[in-house]
C-alpha cells in the first residue's frame, strides 16, 4: 500500500451472480481488460453443476508481482445474488467494499459497519433503459462491468476495444452494450469517488504472455502432436478439451479441396467405449486420445489394463474434479492420483504427467504422445478443473518446427520384407521396449494382440516363466520412462532445511507461500513432481530436508502415500498438508499450516485497508 | 488352452485364387474348441469367403471379445493382425481401429454373451455409427466358457442341460439391428455353408456395419433335447426364406434367370447382391416389410434365415464424421501439425 492508502495492482474482487444470467462473459471481459493493461491477473470461475438459477461466483486476483494463486478473501465484493448476499458480504476483508444492486435494499443481516457499501440500482436502470427480459438481464452485466471499470480505473480504450471485439458483429447489439457500459460508468462516477484505493495501473508484464485455459492448451497440444483419433464421452470438466480440439480440427485439419477432416472425433456411448476406441486406434498406429474425469477413469479401468498389458500407446487426459462418486462436478481437486497411476486390476502402473498450468498442458500433451509411443503404454495427463477450465496468464505457447513425433520402435514394411524378426513382446535391445508391427503393413508382421496371458512371441500362455518374462519386462519398461519424462521443478533457498513437495495446480500457491514463509524467517525449498514414476531427485529431495511437507488437494494425502510407496522414504518423514474443499488453493492456509507445524506464530493479518489510508 | 501351430502341408494341385494364394493361406492355427462346435464351421466359411473374395489376408484386421467365439479369429487368416480384447467391447476397439485406418477390411467375431449382455450397448452404437465392418455373431444361447449359463438370446422355455427352463424374454439381434437402423442384416446357420458364404461375401463388400447372426450350436452345453439352439432344433425350424448370391464386380452378367425372377441390389463398390428367391410380398430393401415378415414367421416358431435386409446407399461412420478418404494413419505429419508460424499467429487471439 502506498502513502495515499492506495493499493495499486494488488487486490482481489469477487462477483456473485446467478448462473444462466450471462454474467460469465462480462466477468471474463473484466479479466481480459486487466490482462491487456499488462497486469498479472487470475480468474477463478466457481460455478454450480447447473444450467440456470444457482449461485455462481467469479474471483479475480490482481497482483503486479505475478502472484496469481487464488486470493483468500476479496477486497471488493460485487454482490448481485440476493440468495448469497449475507455470506458474500461477510466474506469481504475489513475495510473493503461491496458493490450491490440498490434496486432493492441490502438485506439487514448482510449489513456491516467495517465495509463500504456502494449501491447502484442496476436492475431498475436497465429496466428503464432496455426492452426485453433477456436483454435487460444481459445488459445489467455490462452495466456492472462499466461501473467496475471506473471504480478500478480500467483504461477506457481497453474496455471499449473488448466490447467492440465481442459484440461488434451486430450494430444494434454493439450499441446496446455500449449504452449499458456507459450507464454503469456514469452511475459510478456520479455516486462515488472514483477510482477506489484499490485500482489498476498499466504495467508491462504481459508482453510475452497469453490468457488461456488448460483444456484449450491441451487440445492445441494434441493438434500439434498430430493426434488423429479421439474417442470421448461428455463429462465436466473435460468436455471443453474435446470441444476445443474439434474447433481446431475445423480450422487446421480441413482438406481445402474436399472439406473433409484429417481427424476423427467419435462421441462414444460411454467412457468404456471411449477408451476402447483410443486403444483400437493406437493399435492401428494412430495418435489417439480421450479426455475424461474421475468417474470416467473408474469406468475405463478394464481397458486401461488391456492397453498396459498388450502394450498399446494411448493418451488419457484426466481433468480431475471433486470426488468421490459424482462428488462436486464443478469443483476442483487432486483426488485421482492413486486411481490413475494404478488404474485397472492386477499389477499395473502407468506413466502420468502433472501439468501445473495451461502452458504445461500444451507441453505435456505433446510429451504424452511421444512417451506413449516410445514406451508402448497408456500415458495420463492429470490436470484438474482449475487448470482446465479457468483462464490463466502463462507465457506464450511456442513450437519448434524441428519437432518430429517419436513413433517408438515400429518395424516398417521394408524391414519386415528384408526379414526382420517379429517377436512382439521380446526385449531384443535390452531397453525393455519390444518392437511392434502395425496391422496391414506386411504379412510377416502379424501377431495376435490379447489381454490374456502371453509369451514374448505374443502366443497365449498359462506358463509361469513365460508370463513372468513379459510382466517383469513391462514393469522395468514403465520405470525406465523417467529417462524421458519431465523432471521435477525444484526451487531452492540457501540454507533451507524445510522442504515443500507439491504437485500440479498447487504450484502458484506453494511458491507464493514460500515467499511469505521466507518473509516470516522460514527458508524453504520447493519440489514439484511433474511425472510418475518419480525421478530419483524426488527421493533425494525428501531425504535432504529435516522437515518435509507434502502439499496436495485431496483428503487422503495420496501424493504422500505414493511417495512413500514408490521411493521407499518412510511415510512419517513427510507431513501431509491437505486442502480438498473443492476450491483452488490459496497460499495463506499453506503458510499457516507450515508455521503451526514448526511451532511458529503466524504473521498478524494485514491491517484493514481504509484504516491504513485514513 | 495352448497354442497349437498347424502343420503347413502344401499340395501342388491346390486351388489358388487370383492372388496365387490357397485356402491354406487363409487358415490360422488349430482350433481348440469342442469337437463339433458350430463355431468351427463358421471359421471354415470365413476362410472360404476371404479366399474367394481374393482379399490379401494381411489387409484384414480381425477382432473379438471374450468367450468361445472370441477364440476363433486365431483359427483363420493367420497373417492378419488380430485383437482379442475385453468382454463385450470389441465394437469399441473396432470403431477406433476403423476410424484410424479405413483402408483395411474389418471382421469382428462375437458371441451372444459378448454382444447381447455385457456388450449390448457397444453393439447398438456400432450399428448406429454404421462402422464399416463385418460383425459375426456366433449365437448359441449359452455361456460356453463358463459352463452353460443362459445367455440373453435363450428363448423362453428353452431348457438348460440341467433341465432348468429359461423364463426371460430373449434379445433377438436381428430385430435389434433392424430397429436401430442397421444397413445390413442377415441370419444364417453354421451348418449351412452354402447359404453362409455368399452372405459373408456380401457383408464384407457392404460399406457399413453388416450384422450376420449365425445360429452356431454349442455341442457341450446347449445341444440337448428341449434346447432351441441345438443342431436338431435349428435344422428342423430353419427356413432359408431368402436366397441371395454375391456377384463380384468383375463377374459377367448372368442370363440364367428370366426377368422378374431375380432382383439385383447394387453395392457401394459396384458389386451386386442377387436375390434369387424371396417370399411373396417380401422386400429385402424395406425395413418395415422385413420386420413384419420375420415377426410373423418367428411367432410360429420358425427360424427364418438368409440375407434379410440391405440398405447399400447409407453413409458409413467416416461419411458421418466427414473424415478424409485417405486412412488417417497414412497422413504425413506435416499435414497434421499447423507449425510454428501459425502458433505465433494463433497466440495473438489469446491476448
Amino acid at each position: 500500500m502506498d502513502s495515499a492508502g492506495e493499493r495499486v495492482n494488488d487486490f482481489a474482487l469477487k462477483i456473485a451472480t446467478v448462473n444462466g444470467t450471462g454474467s460469465a462473459s462480462a466477468n471474463g471481459l473484466l479479466m481480459q481488460a486487466i490482462f491487456r493493461m499488462g497486469i498479472p491477473v487470475s480468474g477463478k470461475n466457481l460455478f454450480p453443476s447447473n444450467i440456470q438459477g444457482l449461485p455462481t461466483w467469479y474471483e479475480i486476483r490482481v497482483n503486479g508481482s505475478g502472484w496469481t494463486a487464488r486470493a483468500e478473501r476479496p477486497d471488493l465484493m460485487v454482490a448481485l445474488n440476493p440468495a448469497t448476499q449475507m455470506r458474500d458480504v461477510a466474506d469481504v476483508v475489513p475495510g473493503g467494499w461491496v458493490l450491490a444492486d440498490s434496486s432493492w435494499p441490502l438485506q439487514r443481516e448482510a449489513r456491516r459497519e467495517d465495509v463500504t457499501l456502494l449501491g447502484i440500482p442496476f436492475a431498475r436502470l436497465c429496466n428503464e433503459r432496455f426492452e426485453g427480459a433477456r436483454a435487460r438481464t444481459l445488459l445489467r452485466n455490462i452495466a456492472y462491468l462499466g461501473a467496475l471499470s471506473v471504480l478500478l480505473d480500467v483504461e477506457p480504450d481497453v474496455i471499449e476495444g473488448l466490447i467492440t471485439e465481442t459484440y461488434g458483429r451486430k450494430k444494434q447489439l454493439l450499441d446496446a452494450n455500449f449504452e449499458a457500459l456507459q450507464l454503469g460508468r456514469d452511475e459510478a462516477r456520479d455516486r462515488f469517488d472514483c477510482p477506489l484505493p484499490i485500482r489498476l495501473l498499466r504495467q508491462a508484464s504481459n508482453d510475452d504472455a497469453v490468457l488461456i485455459d488448460g483444456n484449450t492448451a491441451a487440445a492445441l497440444g494434441c493438434i500439434y502432436a498430430g493426434a488423429t483419433v479421439v474417442g470421448w464421452y461428455p463429462i465436466t470438466p473435460s468436455t471443453s478439451l474435446v470441444d476445443a480440439f474439434r474447433a481446431f480440427v475445423e480450422r487446421y485439419r480441413k482438406d481445402p479441396e474436399t472439406g473433409r477432416m484429417r481427424a476423427a472425433v467419435v462421441q462414444a456411448e460411454d467412457e468404456l467405449a471411449a477408451a476402447g476406441m483410443v486403444i483400437g486406434a493406437g493399435w492401428m498406429g494412430a495418435r489417439a486420445f480421450t479426455a475424461t474425469s474421475g468417474p470416467g477413469i473408474s469406468l475405463m479401468g478394464e481397458f486401461i489394463g488391456l492397453a498396459y498389458y498388450a502394450e498399446i500407446p494411448a493418451v488419457f487426459f484426466d481433468i480431475q474434479r471433486t470426488g468421490p462418486s459424482t462428488g462436486m462436478p464443478t469443483r476442483t481437486q487432486q483426488g485421482d492420483l492413486l486411481a490413475v497411476v494404478y488404474a485397472s486390476h492386477g499389477d499395473t502402473k502407468h506413466i502420468a504427467l502433472f501439468p501445473a498450468d495451461p502452458a504445461e498442458c500444451f507441453e505435456f500433451a505433446v510429451a504424452a504422445f511421444d512417451l506413449a509411443e516410445r514406451y508402448q503404454t497408456p500415458v495420463f495427463v492429470v490436470s484438474d478443473l482449475d487448470i482446465g477450465m479457468n483462464d490463466w496468464v502463462v507465457p506464450r505457447l511456442r513450437w519448434d518446427d524441428g519437432y518430429r513425433p517419436d513413433r517408438g520402435k515400429v518395424l516398417s514394411g521394408e524391414e519386415l520384407e528384408a526379414g526382420a524378426k517379429v517377436a512382439r513382446y521380446l526385449d531384443v535391445d535390452g531397453d525393455h521396449v519390444p518392437y511392434r508391427t502395425l496391422p496391414g503393413v506386411h504379412p510377416r508382421g502379424a501377431y495376435f494382440t490379447r489381454g490374456s496371458g502371453h509369451d514374448s512371441h505374443a502366443r497365449y500362455t498359462e506358463d509361469a516363466e513365460a508370463y513372468l518374462e513379459v510382466v517383469d519386462r513391462i514393469a522395468d519398461k514403465v520405470m525406465s520412462s523417467t529417462a524421458s519424462s519431465p523432471a521435477p521443478e525444484v526451487v531452492r533457498s540457501p540454507g533451507a532445511t524445510v522442504g515443500l513437495v507439491t504437485i500440479g495446480g498447487c504450484r502458484s500457491a506453494v511458491l507464493e507461500a514460500r515467499e511469505r514463509l521466507a518473509a516470516a524467517g522460514v527458508a524453504t525449498d520447493v519440489l514439484r513432481v511433474r511425472a510418475f514414476p518419480f525421478h530419483n531427485t524426488v527421493r533425494e529431495f525428501v531425504e535432504a530436508h529435516e522437515r518435509v511437507f507434502v502439499v496436495e488437494q485431496n483428503r487422503d494425502a495420496q501424493l504422500r502415500f505414493l511417495l512413500a510407496g514408490e521411493t521407499g522414504v518412510p511415510l512419517e518423514r513427510m507431513e501431509p498438508l491437505r486442502f480438498y474443499g473443492g476450491q483452488p488453493l490459496s497460499p495463506g492456509p499453506v503458510v499457516t499450516a507450515v508455521l503451526d507445524a514448526l511451532g511458529l506464530a503466524a504473521a498478524p493479518a494485514p491491517p484493514p485497508l481504509q484504516a491504513a489510508g485514513e | 488352452m495352448t497354442y497349437i501351430p498347424k502343420p503347413r502341408i502344401r499340395f501342388p494341385k491346390r486351388e489358388t485364387n487370383a492372388l496365387g494364394l490357397t485356402r491354406l493361406d487363409y487358415e490360422g492355427s488349430m482350433s481348440t474348441l469342442c469337437a463339433g462346435c458350430g463355431h468351427d464351421s463358421v471359421t471354415a466359411a470365413i476362410v472360404d469367403t476371404f479366399f474367394q473374395l481374393e482379399i490379401p489376408p494381411h489387409r484384414v484386421a480381425k477382432l473379438s471379445g471374450i468367450g468361445c467365439s472370441a477364440k476363433t479369429p486365431t483359427y483363420f487368416l493367420g497373417t492378419a493382425h488380430g485383437f482379442n480384447g475385453v468382454h463385450g467391447r470389441m465394437p469399441a476397439l473396432a470403431t477406433g481401429a476403423q476410424a484410424a485406418n479405413a483402408g483395411l477390411t474389418y471382421i469382428g467375431v462375437s458371441g451372444d454373451g459378448d454382444s447381447l449382455s455385457i456388450g449390448l450397448g457397444h453393439l447398438c452404437h456400432a450399428i448406429r455409427r454404421n462402422v464399416d465392418m463385418l460383425y459375426v455373431l456366433e449365437n448359441n444361447g449359452v455361456y460356453g466358457l463358463t459352463k452353460g449359463q443362459f445367455s440373453a438370446s435363450a428363448d423362453v422355455g428353452s431348457k438348460s442341460k440341467k433341465g432348468e427352463a429359461n423364463r426371460q424374454t430373449p434379445i433377438d439381434p436381428v430385430f435389434l439391428a433392424l430397429t436401430l437402423g442397421a444397413t445390413f442384416v442377415a441370419r444364417s446357420f453354421s451348418g449351412d455353408k452354402a447359404q453362409l458364404v455368399p452372405i459373408l461375401k456380401a457383408a464384407i463388400r457392404h460399406r457399413g456395419f453388416a450384422l450376420v447372426d449365425i445360429i452356431s450350436p454349442c455341442v457341450t452345453f446347449n445341444d440337448h433335447e428341449a434346447s432351441t439352439k441345438s443342431y436338431r432344433y435349428t435344422r428342423q425350424q430353419n427356413r432359408p426364406v431368402v436366397e441371395a448370391d454375391f456377384v463380384p464386380l468383375r463377374a459377367a452378367i448372368s442370363v440364367d434367370y428370366a426377368e422378374g425372377e431375380v432382383r439385383d441390389v447394387a453395392m457401394h463398390d459396384g458389386s451386386r447382391v442377387r436375390f434369387r428367391k424371396v417370399p411373396d410380398a417380401f422386400d429385402p430393401t424395406r425395413r418395415d416389410v422385413v420386420y413384419r415378415y420375420l415377426r410373423e414367421r418367428q411367432d410360429v416358431g420358425e427360424v427364418p434365415t438368409g440375407l434379410l435386409f440391405i440398405e447399400p446407399g447409407a453413409g458409413d461412420m467416416h461419411d458421418v464424421l466427414g473424415t478424409v478418404e485417405e486412412p488417417l494413419t497414412d497422413l504425413p505429419f506435416d499435414t497434421l501439425c499447423p507449425g510454428e508460424a501459425e502458433l505465433d499467429r494463433l497466440m495473438e487471439e489469446f491476448r
